[in-house]
């Protein structure tokens, strides 16, 4: 496992709709790799695979990663200097208040509760304010508008990954991963590093529209049942990557769902069979896109998604990027 | 085509969202003798196409869709705890008719089931008024655990045992009849409009996945890109309990969709078609989404004017929908009056564009 | 700039309730005519328009403003001859006892009347916000049959509020969004611009931002401006230190995030600089509130940049609302400014070599 480059792509400044900095890094990373790059109007990157195998027109395979994050947008500065904000993305307040949020300077804001009548209740994101150190509204050097992610640095512990971001910088490795092994592959692959994923899947409605796949794969993070009281899901860390049956926003069609068991079974990895019942992928964008996409997704199980500390296994990682490149290296019966 | 008959086998068969492939089965076989191709896309709709009366392969001429959900709701086991398995929704499955429920459970065999419900010896006062959440809703196949482990899976569908009954006055209720009514009404306009002319292509669509966000009319309306569109689907009949506006009277005609979802001229057409073949029918207001696939076919490509013809029923989303065969033969028979009607230039025109 | 304020006196006497926008769509096609190279109306009824460029410029840029208005639907009847109806697109129930619409083409006035406070039964009733399925409009028809000829079930209706003006504002209905096609028929009728410019009045932002999701899939452009009237809600409140969302009198605000979409931020640069450049005020709305066309507009096609910049109104989705006519000239000016100056380099994420 490439230790560095995760930390790097983790750590990236990169909520929806400001993720710049994360395509620049892909692209630094990517580009000696692809036989063509380009970046689409919403900011998507798709980087290029010629078919090198196989018989006759080759099949259009797309592979989608997003490379945003959640994040928080300033709504209103107090006259103390205290921030109030809006969620860019999902962004649950239970698990933020006492953590940090970073603003692409790098400043660093405490996130906090205020004091409430009813303290039983499950706080709001409007009760939630941040604290950048300012005095006032006038020294504040932040304004409406401005955009913050969150804190969370890397950590590895045996085979256990935590990170902020897990959701999706671990999918935007895995494909930066297989498009750096890929030797023959039996598609034209395009690999997209989309945008906007966390607040309207537009990044991957828009690049599918371009792209025109006759196949799609989204690969991202899927929640865990193996953490206490949690509600039931066959899914859990440790076990392999995990391939979609349904989601909130899909239903994977029954042929893509088929090639990806078979690619697992073929590279010898374990995997899990996946319904979700709160959440969804850019691959629910994409399959509706003209004429329709056939579609799948590849999940790395995740505990404590939406989370300062998102945590998955290395060996699953490793074994998503196993199973993708025998997947893209097999030809289509 | 006996109509009773017919959508007893259309009811009958499992085909919820995303697993629609029976449905899809069994419509390909019935409309090959009611049009000129028959087939299915790549997202699992199928689509009969007739040609304009007299046309041939070559000739360039409009397009009309007929769209109708073939996928029904229904339930899909999300992880095996023993020998039960956990469920939950595919669409809008309405918890409060699942207690004590027959099902089938569509595994490597078919596997007759029940949802377990616990009787009031045990039940705790609070638990008599709560339907309980997804989470702790199991269905039993009465069967060993290494059993079931055997013959089921995450992700295998299961649908409600309930074969469609007969009732007084040419009524019917069973399962599915949203929208296996309108499938029935379609194969019905089918039969009717090869015996009549049409200047129009004619394609028949049985859409997929309308229950979990009406995902194949969006695409089927791209990939046909259609000049009108007209969509069928069930609408709220008067009931025991509710009469309040927004339900419409069994026995008292389809209901045409009047508002936003709906061009005014294609509205007004439906209208003079049902006056001609002397159809009784209601003027459905809809100020909003009318949450059928008419709401997504609409916004294909450019735009497509459409229309929206519904079947009052009763208990909709229970396995005791029920239905009047009149009002489906009216809806078929409204709908090959005005596909028949449409002169080969006809386009659509604004009040103020005149 | 005083011509907008006299399009907007008539867009915003003009009915159009979303899927109705006839006599809007009527209205703007006279103002605009005469001064741009085309119109059409869709499939689904928008009102498109095209004013070719000076040829200076390649690009092809979508200016949209929508024609629908929030207001009723006709739904049943009663036996007395009342209308039961409900809403189209957010109007809350609790602006609806005492109000007068216009019912229909012929716009019939009728009344929204509830239990006189005398005859209540309880007296917490006094405090209750009535059900939408509990009122009804009173056209004064004598019963069912009169009431379904007169407005039969389908019918629109609109608030009755005429458009009025003070020194320095004005007051209206439906300033979401007439001002902005009072907004966009002034840039249709101003001089060409260097690039290819479509003016696309949609209709059913109300309900969904429909209209323009199809305007954009067609136009395909490179470029989208959606022009709103938004919420300024600098109203009293109990805790003062909140933020507005927009407040009357601070210009223009330009939308960097909502519900519907995200402003690109070379795109977002781009206006800000111009306005600091003219001497503008502008300001950001909050971001997370609302949606707009933007919505519809940035993910048809390949995808399009899009921004939403909108002039405060105070009270939209009720009767009458209220702007000030500095914020909506500072607004034309800012609009114009910015366009004018749109090159490609604003538009194309860059890759860091």
């Amino acid at each position: 496992m490439d230790l560095k480059l995760l930390e790097q792509i983790t750590q990236a400044f990169g909520p929806s709709g400001y993720e710049q900095e994360v395509r620049d890094l892909i692209y630094q990373e990517v580009k000696s790799y692809a036989d063509e790059i380009q970046v689409n109007p919403l900011g998507t990157l798709v980087a290029y695979r010629a078919a090198k195998q196989g018989q006759g027109q080759p099949q259009r395979l797309m592979l989608a990663a997003h490379m945003d994050e959640i994040g928080l947008m300033v709504t209103h500065v107090e006259e103390k200097g205290f921030l109030r904000f809006t969620s860019v993305g999902g962004v649950r307040p239970l698990n933020r208040i006492g953590g940090r949020a970073r603003f692409q300077d790098g400043t660093v804001g405490v996130v906090y509760v205020e004091r409430r009548e009813d303290t039983r209740s499950t706080p709001e994101l409007r009760h939630l304010y941040l604290d950048v150190g300012a005095e006032s509204r006038e020294t504040c050097p932040f304004k409406v508008g401005d955009v913050a992610s969150f804190f969370g640095p890397l950590v590895k512990q045996g085979s256990r990954l935590i990170s902020k971001a897990m959701d999706d910088r671990i999918g935007c490795y895995i494909l930066m991963e297989v498009l750096r092994r890929l030797e023959a592959p039996a598609y034209d692959v395009f690999f997209a590093f989309t945008t906007q994923e966390e607040i309207t899947l537009s990044g991957a409605r828009t690049t599918g529209y371009q792209v025109e796949p006759d196949i799609a794969i989204a690969i991202d993070v899927t929640a865990t049942g193996d953490t206490p009281k949690a509600l039931p899901m066959e899914v859990v860390l440790g076990k392999g990557p995990a391939i979609k049956v349904k989601d909130s926003g899909m239903i994977a069609h029954p042929r893509v769902r088929q090639m990806l068991v078979e690619a697992a079974v073929r590279s010898q990895v374990p995997y899990q069979m996946e319904v979700l019942v709160g959440g969804t992928t850019d691959a629910a964008a994409i399959q509706l896109v003209r004429s329709g996409v056939p579609s799948g997704a590849l999940s790395v199980p995740c505990r404590y998604v939406h989370s300062p500390s998102e945590m998955v296994d290395a060996s699953d990682v490793e074994h998503a990027i196993e199973m993708l490149t025998t997947l893209l290296t097999t030809p289509p019966q | 085509m006996d109509t009773l008959k017919l959508l007893k086998q259309l009811s009958e068969i499992s085909g919820p969202a995303g697993y629609e492939h029976a449905v899809a089965d069994a419509l390909t076989h019935l409309w090959q003798p009611l049009a000129d191709e028959v087939r299915t896309d790549a997202m699992g709709n199928v689509i009969a196409l007739q040609y304009a009366t007299g046309a041939s392969n070559g000739e360039v001429n409009q397009r009309l869709m007929l769209a109708a959900h073939m996928d029904e709701i229904g339930l899909i086991v999300t992880g095996l705890e023993g020998e039960f398995l956990r469920i939950h929704a595919l669409g809008g499955t309405d918890r409060r008719v699942l207690l004590g429920l027959e099902v089938d459970v569509h595994g490597r065999e078919i596997l007759p089931g029940v949802i377990g419900a616990r009787p009031p010896h045990v039940l705790p006062a609070a638990e008599r008024n709560r339907i309980p959440p997804w989470h702790e809703l199991f269905v039993d196949v009465g069967l060993p655990a290494e059993r079931v482990r055997e013959l089921v899976r995450v992700g295998d569908y299961v649908t409600p045992r309930a074969p469609l009954r007969t009732l007084k006055n040419d009524r019917a209720a069973g399962k599915a009849l949203d929208n296996r009514a309108s499938v029935a009404a379609v194969t019905l306009a089918l039969a009717e409009l090869r015996r009549r002319q049409h200047a129009w292509d004619i394609y028949a669509v049985a859409t997929i996945q309308e229950e979990v966000g009406t995902k194949g009319a969006t695409t089927s309306a791209y990939g046909i890109a259609p000049a009108l569109a007209v969509a069928l689907d069930v609408t709220f009949a008067t009931q025991h309990d509710d009469s309040a506006p927004g339900t419409f009277a069994l026995g008292s005609g389809p209901t045409i969709g009047v508002g936003p979802n709906f061009h005014p001229e294609i509205v007004s057409r439906l209208k003079q078609a049902a006056e001609a073949e002397e159809i009784p029918y209601v003027i459905e207001p809809l100020p909003g989404s009318s949450g059928t696939d008419a709401w997504a076919i609409q916004l294909a490509r450019e735009g497509i004017p459409t229309g929206l013809i519904s079947i009052p029923l009763r208990y909709m989303h229970q396995p005791v929908e029920l239905v009047d065969r009149k009002d489906i033969e009216r809806a078929a028979r409204l709908l090959a009056r005005f596909a028949s009607d449409l002169e080969a230039d006809f386009r659509p025109h604004w009040e103020d564009e005149l | 700039m005083n011509d907008t304020i006299t399009y907007l006196e008539t867009l915003s006497n003009a009915h159009g309730v979303s899927g109705a926008e006839t006599q809007v769509r009527r209205v703007i096609r006279s103002l605009v005519q005469e001064h741009v190279d085309g119109v059409e109306v869709d499939a689904v009824g928008n009102l498109i328009t095209w004013k070719s460029g000076t040829g200076s410029s390649r690009l092809r840029v979508l200016v949209a403003a929508h024609m629908d208005e929030v207001g009723f639907m006709v739904v049943g009847h009663t036996n007395d001859g009342a209308l039961r109806f409900e809403t189209v697109g957010g109007i809350p129930a609790r602006i609806l006892p005492g109000l007068t619409v216009l019912v229909g083409p012929d716009a019939l006035p009728g009344v929204i009347g509830i239990r006189a406070i005398h005859r209540l039964k309880e007296r917490k009733s006094t405090n209750q916000v009535p059900q939408v399925s509990d009122l009804a409009i009173d056209v004064g028809a004598r019963d069912r049959e009169e009431a379904q000829r007169l407005a039969p079930v389908g019918t629109t209706a609109v608030f009755a509020t005429r458009f009025r003006q003070t020194d320095a504002s004005c007051i209206g209905k439906a300033f979401d969004d007439r001002a902005g096609c009072a907004t966009l028929v002034s840039l249709l009728r101003a001089p060409r611009f260097p690039f290819d410019l479509f003016g696309v009045f949609t209709v059913q932002e109300e309900v969904g931002l429909r209209g323009a999701q199809v305007a954009s899939y067609r136009i395909k452009p490179d470029a989208g401006v959606t022009l709103e009237g938004t919420l300024a809600d600098d109203l009293p409140k109990e805790d003062s230190d909140v933020s507005p969302t927009t407040a009357l009198g601070q210009g223009p605000a330009i939308t960097v995030m909502d519900r519907s979409y995200i402003t690109p931020p070379r795109l977002l640069q781009h206006f800000t600089q111009v306005a600091e450049r003219e001497g503008l005020p502008y300001q950001f709305k909050q971001p997370g509130i609302g949606g707009t066309d933007s919505g519809g507009i940035h993910r048809a096609g390949k995808g399009v940049p899009t921004i939403t910049v909108a002039v405060p109104c105070r009270y939209i989705h009720s009767p009458a609302s209220i702007l000030r006519k500095h914020d909506l000239n500072a607004w034309g000016q800012l609009v114009d400014a910015a366009l004018r100056s749109l090159t490609p380099d604003v538009l194309t994420p860059q890759l860091s070599e």
